[in-house]
């Protein structure tokens, strides 16, 4: 099975858009949402639930205040700041703070630490009109998005080899991250989206660097090209001296806010600019991951 | 009904303002926001880049560096002949990052969180303090504002605690502008939660209407004051208009979609200064904000 990766690094460039008309040129593709504390894919792609499972992960530590002596030794040892000692000389801690480490649990001399585990969200296993999808929700602050993202792979992963389904296909979340790094794992080519902007081009050097880290081909596709001409270029000329092919540019269109607002991936408008230079990049990207196959 | 719950952090505000410009998804104008509203403070202003993945401000800012420091985790390495393998070490860590099987122990940094409970639970000291690179921070100004900065090793997962070192390094002036990264888990939360208030900045379509729910849930849970600016309007739907209006969140500015604007932000120019009258409307926000 082959595993396609859209990434970005600067967030807003267009990463779900693009996903999602790739799900309709694709068809029967694994589609997966690794953006897991902003997921939005499932707004174009509308799925209807099968499954929904909970996340649960990591712990908390919390405070018996029968059993605290108020020695103190948790708030000391603590790395992360997240206890402190009340004014009544019981331990409090900071549930946003706690890494869920369980040494101050460990080491507490009265036994007054439990540690809870924390339910951090729901993953989802849907039907969509494009193919199947599994997706997740991080419930709002939580943490662990990283290990979310690892089992939202590993779930789709899974199914797709019980539905024998090749290739899949998996809306990253910005940044260079934990997530990031998770969503990385185990993905045979990444297709970087940019735009013609500073802010895109520094971005697009460090998530070029990331996949270079982790030894995964990458390509590059720059959005919203001609909001600015001279960046695009200079974009272009930075990947040809990175080696890392620009597979495609597509222009600024306003049918791709226009289907955004209702709810259809852009290319089922076809004769619009943005819809023809997305279906000539998914054919590029499509050949370069068979090719991927026959190395 | 937002700005109600000001909580705890209302006492602080006598001597400094500290903003954090906010916003779920990605894209939506934080970095422009945050910079618009340093550049239009009339007092001095410490601006802090807490997106460690991708700094962007100083594109904008173009601060004149003055310092950088290196950060590490401390993160433990094995000195094998003083281990006895009683593997308490390994039942203790909640990430993995030490091994033991047989007379084998392996210690794995990348896994490390740096809670430091290895080198206490190990009686045969057969753990010393290493370190992992987390990535840098940096320091300077940019006229009446003092920028810090840092930026995540390529390769690193973990950004809160670069966050949380940046932010210590921030020197507390009269207004303090926190830039934070896009979503609504740790990073975020690290970098918000001790602000007075909170911008948090959408555009006007379904992905930043169904984020700008997401990043508001979480201001409520931290019991944090916010309000919405609209970035890119025109472009798309009024529904984000009708969100704030039905749920009682202030709307403090609408920012219409304009290829001008793209254009400088494009080129890194901050578009207070390229659209006339523009500074003004950020200046008032400050001092709205600061009442």
């Amino acid at each position: 099975m082959k595993e396609l990766l859209v990434l970005s690094g600067k967030g807003g460039t267009g990463k779900t858009s693009i996903t999602g008309s790739f799900a309709v040129l694709c068809k029967n593709a694994m589609l997966v949402d690794c953006d897991v504390d902003a997921s939005d894919l499932h707004l174009l792609l509308s799925p209807e639930v099968q499954e929904r499972h909970d996340f649960i992960s990591g712990v908390t530590a919390k405070v018996n205040p029968e059993a605290c002596t108020g020695c103190g030794t948790c708030s000391t040892i603590c790395h992360f700041e997240a206890i402190s000692m009340t004014e009544d000389e019981i331990a409090l801690v900071d549930p946003l703070a706690c890494e869920g480490c369980a040494v101050c649990a460990h080491f507490c001399p009265d036994d007054a630490i439990v540690l809870h585990p924390n339910h951090c969200g729901f993953w989802y296993f849907s039907e969509t009109d494009y193919g199947p999808m599994v997706h997740a929700e991080l419930k709002p602050g939580e943490e662990n998005s990283g290990k979310l993202v690892s089992l939202v792979k590993q779930k789709a992963r899974e199914l797709a080899e019980e539905m024998a389904i090749d290739i899949m296909l998996v809306d990253g979340p910005p940044g260079i991250g934990c997530p990031v790094i998770a969503s990385v794992s185990g993905a045979n080519l990444i297709l970087v989206i940019t735009e013609p902007t500073q802010s895109g081009l520094h971005d697009l050097e460090r998530v070029l660097g990331l996949a270079r880290h982790f030894k995964v081909e990458a390509c590059v596709c720059i959005n919203k090209w001609e909001l600015n001409e001279e960046m695009a270029v200079r974009i272009e000329q930075f990947c040809k001296g990175q080696s890392v092919p620009v597979v495609g540019k597509v222009p600024f269109d306003k049918t791709v806010v226009e289907s955004l607002v209702q709810g259809q991936p852009v290319v089922k408008y076809k004769d619009c600019n943005a819809s023809k230079s997305i279906a000539n990049i998914w054919s590029a990207v499509s050949k370069m991951l068979t090719q991927e196959e026959q190395k | 009904m937002a700005r109600d719950e000001a909580g705890p952090s209302k006492a602080n505000r006598e001597k400094d303002m500290k903003i954090a410009v906010a916003s779920g998804k990605g894209g939506t104008g934080k970095t422009t926001i945050s910079v618009s509203l340093a550049l239009a403070s009339n007092k001095p202003v410490t601006f802090v880049d807490c997106d460690v993945e991708e700094p962007n401000a100083h594109i904008f800012l173009k601060p004149d560096i003055s310092g950088s420091e290196e950060f590490y985790l401390t993160v433990p390495e094995v000195i094998e002949d003083r281990c006895n393998y009683c593997a308490k070490c390994r039942d203790l860590c909640q990430f993995n990052a030490i091994t033991v099987f047989g007379h084998t122990i392996m210690a794995f940094p990348d896994m490390c969180h740096s809670c430091g409970g290895c080198f206490l639970v190990c009686d045969q000291k057969a753990l010393k303090q290493g370190k992992r690179q987390i990535g840098k921070v940096e320091w300077g100004t940019s006229g009446h504002i003092k920028v810090f900065q840092a930026a995540l090793r390529v390769g690193e997962a973990m950004a809160s605690p670069l966050i949380k070192v940046v932010k210590k390094k921030a020197e507390e002036r009269e207004i303090v502008i926190y830039d934070a990264p896009p979503g609504t888990s740790c990073p975020v939360i690290n970098t918000v939660r001790d602000a007075d208030y909170v911008l948090l900045v959408t555009e006007p379509t379904p992905f930043g209407l169904h984020d700008l729910k997401l990043a508001a849930a979480v201001m409520k849970e931290l019991k944090l004051p916010f309000g919405v600016i609209l970035n890119k309007a025109g472009i798309g739907f009024s529904k984000v208009n009708k969100w704030c209006e039905e749920n009682d969140i202030p709307l403090h500015m609408e920012i219409e979609f304009d290829k001008d604007l793209a254009s400088a932000y494009s080129r890194g120019i901050p578009i207070v200064e390229a659209v006339d009258g523009l500074k003004k409307q950020f200046a008032d926000l400050l001092k709205e904000l600061e009442k």
